[in-house]
């Protein structure tokens, strides 16, 4: 191996820099979420370790690495002899790769986008707002009303879902409502109430955000029950048979000018007690089949945004 | 001033017309040998009907692509008209049922014939060496294969059709650390909305087809360059004369795989 006169041997050892560029893209990451300046911050982090690193393999190292000590001289064999030298040396070899770096370059710009196109998205703007469902004069104590509503009117009929709902009554002076998601918490069928269901007396309300919803009272309700692969609970919505993990979703509500509003839906391990009185194990929502308590909860550590 | 050739007989002129367009093509690419080379390579003497579960399976993926491209030219990929489009094909243009039939029937019969042909490779012991790459190729065509069933199945857009989606992306949710993630994705976003439609159709259609004629170039490719086995039975050891005659094969070689013969083998 000759050097070029006027160089001296690579001194061995590893090189930092990559730890620098490593941290500045997990900047950019963590930017995407927080905020644009700290991706900015994070892109020239990147980008100057990016450089250091590019011109220490290129052999011209600007910086001195720190804390690097001087290569010893006799043992081993010579540091430069471990890098493949022939292609930094001649023509071929530095066309070569040029081609690969620049095709790889190019590769890389024209794959990111489509890439993050189709993998980001589904985390960043969820358009959940709460929804109005009507006044709650269409709620009467005591009875439970299958109620029907679109998630996102602007989609249609795909955003349509369904609570059922029963109104407590007062816990002192708050109103209390058990509202329940019909979404399974095995693997999100429609779990259907087990009662006579009155669809005589189904009405359609158009409320003031100019959505429409349907309430149909049921009576004699005594639980509910899936029909895609078994699952029952009870009026509380805990599990009482059947493949489910954990009891059924719930959705908060609040009362804005005498209608009712359901907010953000929660997970529920499982329901003491029952109407005004129940105590719930709340969490936060989590996809249906997913354990919420218990030892499995360790294969959930963390849900996407929703 | 013209060379004389000796006078051809009517017959080789005709030949020889009918020839010209096979022999420009094969003199600027070399195509009409290729497939030559292909079509009539050797096999061994002894293979009989199970080796051709193999071209079964490639016919039935070639149906579901060539039915598919058209179905796609009269398939709405959003949830208001999805659903009528279907029924529109079914119904209304012509032939549409029988193109939509065969795409949907035929999405059973590639499953099932994949199955039987890795059947017919496991039992035969053809997944051997030196063809392992092969058989692990064949295991991401099944994969893949079942992912087009997957994804194939919301774009109906009917009741079936969406729950059917609504557990499998929820099964999918239950993988550990990642599971939620996968979902999210699946889904293109944590609702089931018009994007998911959009989504599998995108997948169904361009994603998965595409990596599946990749992989079965290379599955072929592979087919071609180390030969058919030979039937677990064989007497006649097709193949084995010229492995013989290399004295560092041994082992594997000898046994159950034999390699199909080469140009040139001792007979």
């Amino acid at each position: 191996m000759q050097e070029p006169s006027g160089h001296k041997p690579e001194s061995s050892g590893q090189t930092v820099w990559p730890i620098g560029v490593a941290i500045g893209i997990s900047c950019v990451l963590a930017g995407l979420i927080i905020s644009w300046w700290v991706v900015a911050i994070g892109g020239g982090i990147a980008l100057v370790f990016g450089f250091l690193w590019l011109s220490d393999l290129a052999g011209h190292p600007i910086a001195r690495r720190p804390a690097g000590p001087p290569a010893p001289a006799a043992p081993g064999p010579p540091a430069a002899a471990r890098h493949y030298e022939a292609p930094a040396t001649t023509r071929t070899g530095f066309l070569s790769l040029a081609t690969l770096g620049l095709g790889g370059v190019i590769g890389a710009l024209v794959s990111i986008p489509p890439v993050f196109l189709a993998l980001i998205p589904p985390f960043l703007k969820q358009n959940k707002k709460p929804v109005d469902i009507g006044p709650l004069s269409q709620f009467p104590v005591g009875q439970w009303v299958i109620t029907n509503f679109l998630l996102v009117p602007s989609e249609g009929p795909v955003s349509k879902r369904t609570a059922y709902i029963r109104n407590n009554g007062f816990l002192g002076s708050q109103p209390s409502f058990t509202i329940i998601s019909n979404r399974c918490a095995h693997l999100g069928c429609p779990v259907q109430p087990l009662g006579l269901v009155q669809p005589t007396q189904a009405k359609t309300i158009s409320t003031s955000a100019g959505e429409s919803v349907t309430t149909t009272p049921v009576i004699a309700v005594s639980g509910f029950s899936c029909p895609c692969h078994g699952g029952a609970y009870d009026t509380e919505g805990n599990r009482t048979a059947g493949p489910p993990v954990r009891g059924l979703d719930r959705y908060e509500f609040s009362i804005k000018n005498g209608h009712l509003i359901l907010g953000r839906n929660y997970s529920v391990a499982s329901v003491t007690g029952s109407g005004a009185n129940a105590k719930i194990n709340k969490y936060d929502l989590t996809g249906p089949g997913q354990h919420v308590d218990g030892w499995e909860q360790i294969f959930y550590p963390i849900q996407p945004p929703h | 001033m013209a060379v004389a050739r000796p006078p051809m007989s009517r017959r080789k002129q005709l030949e020889a017309l009918a020839l010209y367009p096979l022999d420009w093509l094969e003199e600027r690419s070399g195509l009409v040998g290729a497939v030559r080379y292909f079509l009539f390579r050797k096999v061994p003497g002894d293979i009989n009907w199970f080796q051709t579960l193999g071209s079964a399976t490639l016919t039935a993926f070639l149906v579901q692509a060539i039915t598919g491209v058209i179905l796609a030219m009269y398939y709405k990929p959003d949830p208001n008209s999805a659903y009528e489009s279907i029924k529109h094909i079914t119904n209304d243009v012509t032939l549409g049922w029988l193109v939509r039939g065969m795409h949907r029937w035929g999405a059973s019969l590639f499953i099932i014939l994949m199955f039987f042909h890795m059947a017919r490779v496991f039992l035969f012991g053809a997944y051997k060496y030196p063809r392992e790459l092969n058989w692990i190729i064949g295991v991401l065509l099944l994969v893949l294969g079942m992912l087009e069933g997957f994804t194939g199945y919301l774009l109906p857009w009917d009741q079936t059709a969406y729950w059917a989606t609504v557990v499998g992306i929820n099964l999918n949710g239950t993988g550990p650390i990642i599971g939620p993630f996968l979902a999210s994705v699946l889904r293109g976003g944590a609702e089931i909305g018009p994007d998911t439609l959009a989504r599998f159709y995108s997948i169904h259609m361009l994603i998965i087809p595409g990596a599946i004629f990749a992989l079965i170039g290379l599955h072929l490719y592979l087919v071609i360059r180390l030969g058919v086995t030979s039937p677990p039975w064989s007497k006649t050891a097709a193949g084995a004369a010229w492995i013989e005659d290399e004295e560092e094969d041994t082992g594997a070689r000898k046994g159950l795989v034999r390699p199909a013969p080469r140009e040139g083998a001792a007979k």
